[in-house]
């Protein structure tokens, strides 16, 4: 079944074309991979998709309903989470706070506080945050702010989480543990957009990639077409 | 957990029997300190109420005075031909009602932009309010109803009662934890399911109806306005002041501050009448210099100092 669903998505800006008649499709449960050159359109595509900007034109539905145009906050609580390029926490409340919020404002529907706090506190335990929980966000290390930030997504209990450049910055050690708590979402039956430039992380974990270029896609399929595509590799290494 | 609940009852007693000492005085004490203590109350509130929105999102408003003086002229248009409860409540509404309209229309501006606006919209009352009353009503000022002194008291000590409830309820909810990551990054409160704007808004708005209804009862003491007594700045800059003077994190601070500076602005002015200005920039310049938490940071500075000397002491 598909989730999310974008038809003829075009984004101008003054004259720029970000991304010009995309299609693209994720099906539920699925983890795809979005990759393309600097400038290609992909941060774009998921300020779309999760309301920042409103395409030029085109229609995103979302489970079979159209979202397009809908604020951040309306799309947050029909189910589509998100984290930044650059880390946006709310770097002087407490870790638990931070997630907090996800989970009193982000579902569809309100549950008691006691709940949703018991489910804060077993999320932060979820991305190994829990003996943090009273220090300051702005204290954590880079890791553990995203960390953080995932599970504050999470918190808002998403359908789909769309995860913009969650590995960079880490170390190699850092990025294994990433790998770790992304396959662990997926288990949750979160379905998963990431945008990533390490190669061999994205062909690992990936179900389907979908590659943009100048704001158009160049190819989508499973990570060995991909690979094997010449357009791809005409994109990445030049001819 | 045990000594938090202690604390919390200890500070809930102190708090009602200061209240019953409030409420109980008014007879035994001269009129002057009646005066001085609505005033006092009346300041709170401004403060109070300015910091509810302002301090956790950082949207420095000065618009106060708009809004404070709208109560004024309310209570000066209305305040013979309605009951005095009436006219405090309608102040408070009226004020709601524009903020509300203002906010549509401002709260995207962002930062000094923010500021500018606010302080713009104020002047731009007042001088409307002023066009309005040489071209169409003939005059400059009014006249309004007096009430006696002890009964603006009373009313003050209300409205008082009621802003600081209300404040600690709004700022212990889950609204209170939005306001402040609005403060913090409004794109990422937006994405977590914050109604940013709405949240902005009505905060604002809420924190409009007491500054009018405030200017509504505290018009009964001047007996007669103009719009440069009703919206004068300095009912904008004062709350800013007093909030920051006293911490602006927690309502005791800003209430601390208020109190403080209205007392020692009473002080100055009938002790040192010709040093007044002077010597009350001295001493905020000292306190915004020497303790960025403001007064109730001072606890902490001790703390530290005490600690600090005891080491030295220690280590001789």
């Amino acid at each position: 079944m598909r989730i999310l669903e974008g038809e003829g998505i075009r984004k101008n800006f003054e004259g720029l074309t970000a991304l010009a008649n995309v299609d693209f499709h994720i099906t539920r449960g699925e983890i795809l991979g979005l990759i393309g050159p600097n400038g290609a359109g992909k941060t774009t595509l998921f300020n779309l998709i999760s309301g920042s900007l409103v395409p030029t034109s085109g229609t995103i539905k979302f489970k079979g309903e159209n979202i397009t145009g809908l604020k951040p906050h309306r799309i947050c609580r029909k189910g589509i989470a998100r984290t930044f390029q650059l880390v946006k926490l709310f770097g002087n409340m407490t870790v638990l706070e931070n997630i907090l919020l996800g989970g009193l404002f982000g579902p569809s529907t309100a549950s008691p506080r006691s709940h949703t706090k018991k489910a804060c506190l077993e999320l932060l335990e979820f991305v190994g945050l829990s003996e943090m929980k009273e220090n300051l966000a702005k204290d954590l290390t880079i890791i553990n702010q995203k960390r953080l930030e995932v599970a504050r997504a999470l918190a808002t209990k998403p359908e789909l989480l769309l995860l913009d450049e969650f590995m960079a910055g880490l170390n190699p050690t850092e990025v294994a543990l990433a790998i770790e708590l992304i396959k662990k979402i997926r288990n949750l039956g979160v379905t998963i957009i990431m945008i990533e430039h390490v190669m061999k992380v994205i062909m690992d974990i990936s179900d389907r990639i979908m590659v943009l270029h100048h704001g158009e896609k160049i190819a989508e399929g499973i990570p060995e077409e991909i690979t094997a595509n010449k357009m791809v590799i005409d994109v990445y290494l030049g001819t | 957990m045990r000594r938090a609940i202690f604390e919390k009852i200890f500070y809930l007693v102190l708090l009602f029997l200061i209240l019953i000492l409030m409420v109980m005085m008014p007879p035994y004490v001269s009129p002057y300190t009646i005066i001085l203590l609505s005033s006092i109350f009346m300041y709170i509130v401004l403060t109070v109420s300015w910091a509810l929105f302002s301090a956790p999102t950082h949207y420095l408003s000065l618009a106060s005075a708009a809004f404070f003086g709208l109560g004024i002229y309310v209570s000066a248009i209305l305040g013979d031909q309605l009951p005095l409860l009436v006219v405090i409540g309608l102040g408070g509404l009226i004020s709601f009602l524009l903020a509300l309209l203002v906010g549509l229309s401002s709260l995207r501006l962002k930062g000094m932009y923010f500021t500018i606006f606010t302080f713009g919209l104020s002047e731009l009352i007042r001088h409307s309010v002023q066009w309005w009353e040489v071209n169409e009503t003939g005059t400059v000022g009014r006249w309004v109803i007096a009430v006696d002194n002890t009964t603006v008291y009373y009313i003050m000590l209300a409205i008082l009662l009621i802003t600081l409830v209300v404040t600690y309820i709004i700022k212990h909810s889950k609204y209170g934890l939005a306001l402040l990551s609005i403060g913090e990054s409004e794109e990422a409160a937006d994405h977590i399911g914050i109604n940013v704007n709405a949240m902005k808004i009505i905060t604002f708005a809420i924190s409009t109806f007491f500054m009018g209804a405030t200017g509504a009862i505290m018009a009964t003491r001047w007996s007669y306005i103009d719009p440069s007594i009703a919206f004068n700045p300095l009912f904008s800059f004062m709350p800013v002041l007093m909030a920051i003077f006293g911490g602006m994190g927690q309502i005791f601070g800003q209430a601390l501050g208020a109190a403080v500076l209205t007392l020692l602005a009473d002080l100055l002015l009938t002790k040192l009448p010709y040093y007044y200005m002077l010597l009350y920039g001295v001493i905020l310049i000292i306190v915004i210099l020497f303790l960025p938490k403001g007064l109730v940071g001072l606890k902490e500075e001790v703390k530290l100092w005490l600690r600090g000397m005891k080491q030295r002491y220690e280590n001789t």
